[in-house]
């Protein structure tokens, strides 16, 4: 079955979006999308050192995208700059100096549309591996550490009055997010790996009554939305990634009409 | 445990931040079953001086003694839940601790607030949250009970409603409560001590003797001194949490127009308004 490309696309795509679900949904409610698009444009960085360094890119990005996420607490605490004029500045100098580095290395070949877009029809069976493996210790960690960061969410003084660690909360979920970066690069590409994180998210929410519910619907809406872009994708003849994308979109304009509200029937609110 | 031993302490507590102190020289101290009000206008280091009891700012002098084991519950100034985030009011009363639905039925029966079951969280009023976020509290157990501003755009008899719960708690449970008012008149007869602060503490005693003190006429002005004797009016009805009216008789009814009057007579009253003072 894994000798089909496609079905090992369809695996990869799945496994990232289980995983994306709820960490996207931490993503908006806490206003991070600019933070995540922040560390998945430095992932292009990581690639690049990956090639210099001949190490592994998983590794690699990973490395370097908790590097720039305390770099950019650090830098957002010192003040200064406003939080979010910072992040574009680090963003795009991040993604700059990708690029700029990866020029330099005119001894390596290598696809630079893949790493922007993502080339999930390549996917092996060691990536399927990684995704799966990073993917059930991400949602391992996240399960474990939810309690603490949903508490810091809702507001971090009660967490700390009432004993709990936001700080470390905090952390934690920064350290989940350059995993699930580094194994999602090969999925969508540094440029869509935030969409992939926050359009499922988006769309959850007018479906959700609570929380729990909310990271839920969002992994669903996560695998839909690969399925239905990699089909999609076969269909047209168009690039994997940006078709996973467009197919999250479709969702999340769904979940604007009042077919959402049909769906979640009485039970919630009336807002 | 001894009574006599305070909960928290604070000697000679103060906060400073670029250069600047916020609060200087806070001698404070807490027991159970107590309840301190600090007061003091915009700026005065009533927040800080709060959130160095609780731990969250440490003291850059002065030290800080709390009693082992000791179980805070707070009320922070502002809550904002954002828009993103669905959440209703059985999830937000769990959030610190693992809890009964009969635990989370009692402490909403408690603050009246059992109908908004439900709802989520942002859709409530401002009084109804500041019931919601004591209703959560009450389900913690605590020993010591820190409330910033609990009455925050509250109308003013929801305010004395609001006070009255907070006294009820502490009766109930025989917490330590501190509580940050800007407006000592409505939280007097709730309080055994006061703190007044402006970047130190000008007075410190019971409410009566602080309202006569020179330091406090001299922060509020005396006009604050003046208004004292007014504000004591009755109503021959009171609203209930869910809406409805109890009666001076004690009946219920769901506004508060006396049942005869409804049947036709004509008066100016709007219907299901709720203007009268």
């Amino acid at each position: 079955m894994l000798d089909d490309f496609f079905t090992r696309a369809l695996l990869a795509g799945i496994g990232v979006a289980l995983v994306a679900g709820p960490l996207g949904c931490v993503i908006v409610w806490r206003r991070l999308a600019y933070f995540g698009d922040t560390l998945s444009h430095a992932a292009l960085l990581g690639v690049a050192l990956a090639f210099l360094m001949q190490v592994n890119i998983v590794f690699s990005v990973f490395a370097v995208s908790v590097i720039v996420a305390v770099l950019l607490v650090y830098l957002q605490r010192s003040g200064g700059l406003p939080s979010d004029a910072l992040l574009g500045l680090m963003s795009h100098s991040a993604l700059a100096i990708g690029l700029v580095v990866l020029a330099f290395m005119t001894q390596v070949r290598f696809d630079l549309t893949a790493l922007l877009i993502g080339d999930i029809l390549s996917v092996s069976r060691s990536d399927i591996a990684i995704i799966f493996a990073g993917g059930c210790l991400v949602l391992a960690i996240f399960i474990w550490n939810w309690r603490e960061l949903f508490v810091a969410t809702v507001n971090e003084e009660i967490a700390q009055a009432e004993g709990f660690n936001p700080a470390r909360a905090n952390l934690v979920f920064m350290l989940l997010l350059a995993i699930v970066i580094a194994i999602s690069m090969k999925i969508v590409g540094v440029l869509l790996i935030t969409a992939l994180l926050i359009i499922p998210a988006a769309s959850a929410r007018k479906f959700a009554s609570g929380p729990e519910q909310m990271m839920v619907v969002s992994s669903v809406v996560g695998v839909a939305a690969v399925i239905g872009g990699l089909f999609g994708s076969l269909q047209w003849d168009t690039p994997s990634g940006p078709s996973i994308v467009v197919a999250a979109l479709f969702f999340f304009v769904v979940s604007l009409t009042p077919i959402a509200t049909l769906l979640r029937g009485r039970k919630g609110e009336a807002s | 445990m001894q009574q006599s031993r305070p909960l928290v302490s604070l000697a000679n507590g103060g906060v400073r931040r670029d250069e600047r102190w916020l609060v200087r020289g806070v001698d404070l101290s807490i027991s159970r079953g107590e309840i301190v009000t600090l007061i003091g206008p915009n700026g005065s280091g009533k927040s800080t001086t709060a959130k160095m009891v609780l731990g969250i700012l440490k003291p850059d002098e002065g030290t800080i003694e709390r009693a082992s084991r000791l179980k805070i519950a707070y009320v922070p100034q502002k809550v904002a839940i954002d828009w993103s985030l669905p959440l209703d009011v059985m999830r937000f009363m769990r959030l610190t601790a693992r809890l009964s639905s009969a635990e989370i039925e009692r402490a909403l029966e408690l603050t009246g607030t059992t109908h908004l079951k439900q709802a989520q969280i942002r859709n409530l009023s401002g009084g109804e949250f500041q019931r919601i976020m004591l209703a959560r509290v009450i389900t913690q157990k605590p020993d010591l009970l820190v409330l910033d501003e609990p009455v925050q755009g509250v109308d003013f008899n929801g305010q004395l409603e609001l006070y009255e719960l907070i006294r009820k708690i502490r009766d109930e449970f025989g917490c330590g409560v501190l509580l940050i008012s800007h407006d000592l008149h409505i939280v007097m007869a709730q309080t055994d001590r006061v703190l007044c602060l402006n970047g130190h503490v000008c007075c410190h005693g019971e409410p009566a003797m602080i309202i006569d003190d020179p330091a406090y006429k001299m922060l509020f002005g005396s006009h604050a001194v003046d208004k004292l004797a007014v504000y004591r009016h009755h109503h021959d009805h009171t609203h209930l949490p869910d809406g409805r009216v109890q009666h001076a008789d004690g009946s219920v009814t769901e506004d508060c127009h006396p049942v005869q009057e409804s049947a036709g007579t004509a008066h100016e009253h709007e219907q299901g308004g709720k203007h009268h003072a």
